[in-house]
């Protein structure tokens, strides 16, 4: 019998708990026994993995009622701020799923390869119109991977001034996403955190201390992690570049200003993109994303081998020889089906839409602000972008309730709750950002869904505080988990692993 | 436009609560000097066009239908299930299980498949996917160093492992700094040359398995010399597929494992999206990049899973973390779990008999050609090399007419005197011994015969 | 317990024992604690010298050596049982014992007071 949660919820047993031996889900002609040369016993397993033992029509069923445990875009609004979850068009998985490019190997000649060094130097340019770089390389894997390249690339040109044993300082803000210090420490350099301003922007005399000959740059999100737009950027660009440094843009919401600002023409000489994020592909339960990487004429001699050039007559080729390049990201060309998805999207809106994303998503965000002023605390009043940022300052002063059991009891009423916790130097951030695919009445539903949960951290903060109550599991025990590292299934019958 | 859900009136009414004229002014705080002059915006096209453009651009890549190569992209057969699979709204369009209430099933998934990787590597713990195996290599090698707490600095790493892995590890290494790279050259067998002992510097030693000319290098004899001097052994597999049939790196002796699962995952035309995957001892778990999956229980005592371990991981640790990792590649890795979920341990055993029993075919029938000759002796799965007695790229060529893609040239990848002439050849379940035999026949033809 | 002496770290420092441990305050604001680092028996450590990390599911927090002085043991039920740490923080959830090699760096430690005093302006 199956065990039913609710409805048409069903408990799922681990994949490994289904079927049984002499099951078959695969459709593959008969072996014969090896013949030839054969493999040496010593490289033979002993024994067979432990794998599930199941039909086709069984795994469809398993993996189709796990899906139902998921939250997702498709299913609702998914305001995770930073994160840009928006509607991810259905026509980039029919091109991305062009036999062309998915039967194609990476390493056939660059004849065979013409409409995906095309779809590679499309994209490229789409990106560098958009914003203002001499190059884009399209390899980096992610946004943190971007982080890597950019950084890189800046480590490239100090060392090629024979600086590289005094520039090791990047100056990081403090509202600034984990990724950015940990990359800064992969690429040898040390992080520096500097004080956002009062008003929730990066002031100059931030900097100021810092420059001087171990300054080797700067690292700045914008608009930041607030969703304020750092308006001493140029300024502050001038000044890291007077002191012998470089800038690096996290473009994690570039969304916010694709069309209005070119990060190139203030002053940015590197930064990423996340395609997963402003150019609609899928996030896929984690990834796969893609982070491009953009960077001025004078680092673009030490960009990722291979770059896509255009020949005269029309045709691509890869130009793999340079003695500056940084190296390689990936072996091939990164994760390339996200990349047709990413340059469909911007085929079919083309800049003019592009443009109106970036409005439409800015609405949406201050309406969402504006809105949800009234219920919450807005610790930075400054006008903000993309997103906003809030604090559980007040009610959990008044009523012990905080932004996780908030987020919590979204849950109960079908909303994904925006990202909690983070910037850190908002105490119970609750960071919004409905992006542009969402409608009035759907931020109307999630401020009512707000308005109500605030409502009851008043009158019955219990229900608040023990949520959720509606959802297939209730509050999981994270300490559990980190305490007894299950972190596979092992069979009852035998020893738990370690 | 067909995004944007807003009616003109809507758009009024929300300017109206935020008190703003137009939507223009809600960009007031990005100071004039910072606006760059738009230029010609470009026009958008209707779906129908845009899939005309997308067509024609995929239709000037060439197709060949009968694939002989390998060097890290496997063209296995990927059943519709799996693409179907990952199709599914809830999976695809879901974010990072940051709410793990909402996202069991992207949960359960992970924890299923890190069981899955755990069982093909042979070590006690996997994580949730990094973003492929060069990376992978890379962050292993970081990861050795930092389990002997920096004080080894030094790692050894086998020059038969895929060079184009190689360039993503150097550029990796180079950047982070402060860790000397031996390279251990390859002897005639085609296996690296292992040291007669190594020092008490070395954090690691990095072995292909098989290695990138398809020899499979004595793990075990490599496992005894790290055991002796503390470090620790990485290896890294180019196709996940093949563990189903081969001894599993952990049960060699291999500290940290890393393969590639794009192959199986059906993503790997173009060569990605990949997946990274890799295990490890339990006892180095602390050390592992990535996000992991545990499991756990909720207020109730019903189990249920987690993203755990997370101190680890940069949104916490900041700059101490073992990564900067964020996004992974978790659909390639749901891909690749639903594949091996269809397949269990017999259709793995089989596609790798398929391919072994080709991969034979396909050498002994090269072999019969006056002047061909395999280039290393070491025992091998399916991939393997032989050089040709010259005019390679137009052996090549004239295989391209005929619709194969005959190997990888190793000259542009490998600079190796006697790699001048070779091919790297690598077979999968998909070739029929019709294909195979048609392949041998053009080859002989073209160099006038058989011995 | 009141003649424990306290860190600004929120270390507390036990000048019968020499054992070091973390205090309430810290606790509360860990949340459950998951898993705890500590030195190896017999290193040497100075005062205000991070010596290891406390963990939980959020954070991970240094742990600064409260004096400079010899590590005579550590705590190894933390190792199954991290949670020792949450439950009795004063108790069964101490962390090591330090011999300390300078008298004075005790008595510049904080006393029970002058700690509430500290935690409370923290609070703010």
């Amino acid at each position: 019998m199956p065990d039913i949660k609710k409805g048409m919820l069903r408990k799922v047993p681990v994949i490994f708990e289904l079927g049984c031996e002499g099951r078959e889900g695969f459709a593959l002609p008969e072996a014969e026994p090896l013949t030839g040369e054969p493999l040496p016993d010593r490289f033979r397993r002993a024994a067979p993995p432990l794998l599930p033992r199941l039909d086709e029509v069984s795994v469809v069923r398993h993996y189709t009622q796990l899906s139902h445990w998921n939250h997702a875009i498709e299913l609702g609004s998914y305001p995770l701020g930073s994160c840009t979850m928006k509607y991810n068009p259905k026509i980039n998985e029919i091109t991305a799923a062009l036999p062309g490019f998915t039967r194609v190997h990476p390493l056939q000649c660059e004849e065979h390869l013409q409409g995906s060094l095309e779809l590679l130097y499309v994209l490229e340019d789409s990106l560098k119109r958009l914003t203002g770089f001499e190059r884009i390389t399209l390899q980096p894997l992610a946004g943190a991977n971007g982080e890597f390249t950019g950084l890189s690339l800046i480590k490239k040109a100090i060392e090629a001034k024979g600086e590289g044993a005094t520039r090791r300082k990047i100056l990081i803000p403090d509202t600034a996403h984990g990724t950015n210090p940990a990359s800064v420490v992969l690429n040898g350099f040390e992080p520096v955190s500097i004080e956002t301003g009062a008003e929730g922007h990066l002031l100059p005399e931030a900097v100021v201390p810092h420059l001087g000959p171990e300054l080797a740059g700067i690292m700045v999100t914008n608009p930041n992690t607030l969703g304020i737009y750092e308006a001493s950027l140029k300024d502050i660009a001038a000044m890291v570049h007077g002191a012998g440094g470089y800038v690096y843009m996290d473009g994690a919401n570039f969304n916010a200003i694709m069309g209005k600002v070119r990060p190139a023409d203030i002053g940015v000489d590197t930064m990423h993109l996340n395609l997963h994020k402003t150019f609609s592909t899928p996030h896929g339960g984690g990834g796969p994303g893609a982070g491009p990487v953009g960077m001025t004429a004078e680092l673009a001699r030490f960009a990722p081998v291979p770059v896509v050039d255009r020949r005269d007559d029309g045709t691509f080729t890869l130009v793999t020889g340079s003695d500056d390049s940084m190296g390689k990201l990936h072996p091939f060309f990164g994760n390339f089906g996200v990349l047709v998805r990413a340059c469909t999207y911007i085929l079919e809106l083309g800049e003019e839409g592009l443009h109106e994303v970036t409005r439409r998503a800015v609405l949406n965000a201050r309406y969402l602000r504006k809105r949800l002023e009234e219920y919450l605390d807005l610790p930075y009043q400054v006008e903000t972008l993309h997103e906003a940022v809030f604090s559980d300052k007040t009610l959990k002063k008044e009523t012990g309730i905080s932004t996780m059991d908030i987020a919590k009891r979204l849950l109960d009423f079908g909303f994904h709750p925006p990202t909690v916790y983070f910037p850190l130097i908002v105490s119970g951030a609750f960071m919004a950002e409905p992006t542009e695919t969402e409608s009035k009445e759907d931020i109307d539903d999630f401020v009512a869904a707000v308005a109500t949960v605030i409502g009851e951290a008043r009158e019955n903060p219990d229900m608040v505080h023990n949520a959720p109550h509606n959802t297939g599991v209730g509050r999981l025990d994270e300490a559990f988990a980190a305490r007894k590292k299950i972190l596979r299934y092992t069979p009852a019958e035998t020893d738990p692993v370690d | 436009m067909r995004y944007l859900p807003h009616a003109p009136h809507e758009i009024e009414e929300m300017l109206s609560v935020i008190g703003a004229g137009s939507e223009e002014e809600l960009f007031a705080s990005i100071p004039a000097d910072h606006r760059s002059a738009p230029s010609e915006p470009s026009r958008g096209l209707p779906e129908f066009k845009l899939l005309g453009v997308m067509e024609a651009m995929a239709a000037r890549n060439r197709v060949l239908p009968v694939k002989l190569a390998g060097a890290g992209v496997y063209f296995h057969a990927v059943p519709a299930a799996v693409s179907h699979i990952v199709s599914r709204s809830e999976f695809m369009t879901a974010y990072t299980p940051y709410q793990p209430e909402v996202s069991q099933g992207t949960l359960q998934a992970i924890f299923e498949f890190q069981t899955m990787v755990s069982e093909l590597l042979g070590l006690e713990v996997a994580n949730a996917s990094l973003y492929d195996a060069a990376t992978g290599l890379g962050e292993a090698l970081l990861m050795a160093v930092r389990v002997h707490k920096n004080k080894r600095t030094k790692v050894l790493i086998s020059r038969a492992i895929h060079p184009l892995y190689l360039k993503v590890v150097e550029t990796m290494l180079g950047s982070f700094g402060g860790i000397t790279v031996e390279y251990l050259e390859v002897c005639d067998t085609g296996a690296t040359t292992l040291p007669e002992a190594i020092g008490g510097d070395v954090a690691a030693v990095a072995l292909g398995y098989p290695n990138f000319y398809g020899v499979l290098e004595p793990l075990d004899q490599a496992a005894g010399l790290t055991t002796a001097s503390g470090a620790l052994l990485i290896s890294v597999t180019q196709d996940a597929a093949l563990l189903g049939t081969l001894a599993a790196p952990g049960a060699l002796g291999v500290d940290i494992a890393v393969a590639e699962g794009m192959s199986l995952a059906g993503t790997m035309g173009m060569g990605g999206p990949s997946v990274g995957l890799m295990a490890t001892r339990s006892a180095l778990v602390k050390q592992m990049p990535g996000r992991i999956v545990g499991q756990t229980q909720d207020t109730g005592g019903e189990r249920g899973y987690v993203l755990t371990l997370a101190t680890r991981e940069q949104h916490i640790r900041r700059e101490k973390a073992t990564s900067n990792i964020c996004s992974n590649q978790a659909l390639v890795a749901l891909a690749f779990s639903v594949h091996i979920a269809l397949l269990g341990h017999l259709g793995l055993e089989r596609i790798n008999t398929l391919s072994m029993n080709r991969a034979r075919r396909l050498m002994d029938g090269l072999l019969t050609i006056p002047g061909v000759r395999r280039v290393f002796s070491g025992p091998f799965v399916s991939e393997f090399v032989l050089s040709f007695p010259g005019r390679v790229e137009e052996l090549c060529n004239h295989m391209v007419d005929s619709g194969v893609l005959f190997g990888i040239r190793l000259a542009p990848l490998v600079s190796a005197p006697e790699l001048a002439d070779a091919v790297l050849l690598a077979t999968v379940e998909t070739l029929t011994e019709g294909d195979i035999d048609r392949v041998v026949e053009l080859a002989a033809n073209f160099y006038g015969g058989r011995k | 317990m009141d003649s424990f002496k306290y860190a600004s770290t929120h270390e507390w420092f036990d000048p019968q024992t020499g054992k070091v441990g973390i205090s309430q305050f810290a606790v509360d604001h860990l949340g459950e604690v998951v898993e705890v680092e500590l030195p190896e028996v017999g290193e040497d450590v100075e005062k205000g010298q991070e010596i290891g990390t406390v963990e939980s599911t959020k954070t991970a927090s240094p742990i600064y050596s409260p004096v400079s002085g010899k590590v005579i043991e550590i705590n190894e039920e933390l190792e199954d049982s991290p949670e020792l740490v949450n439950e009795a923080p004063f108790g069964d959830g101490w962390l090591l014992i330090i011999e300390p090699s300078d008298p004075d760096e005790v008595s510049e430690l904080l006393d029970a007071e002058a700690y509430a005093d500290l935690c409370a302006e923290e609070e703010e």
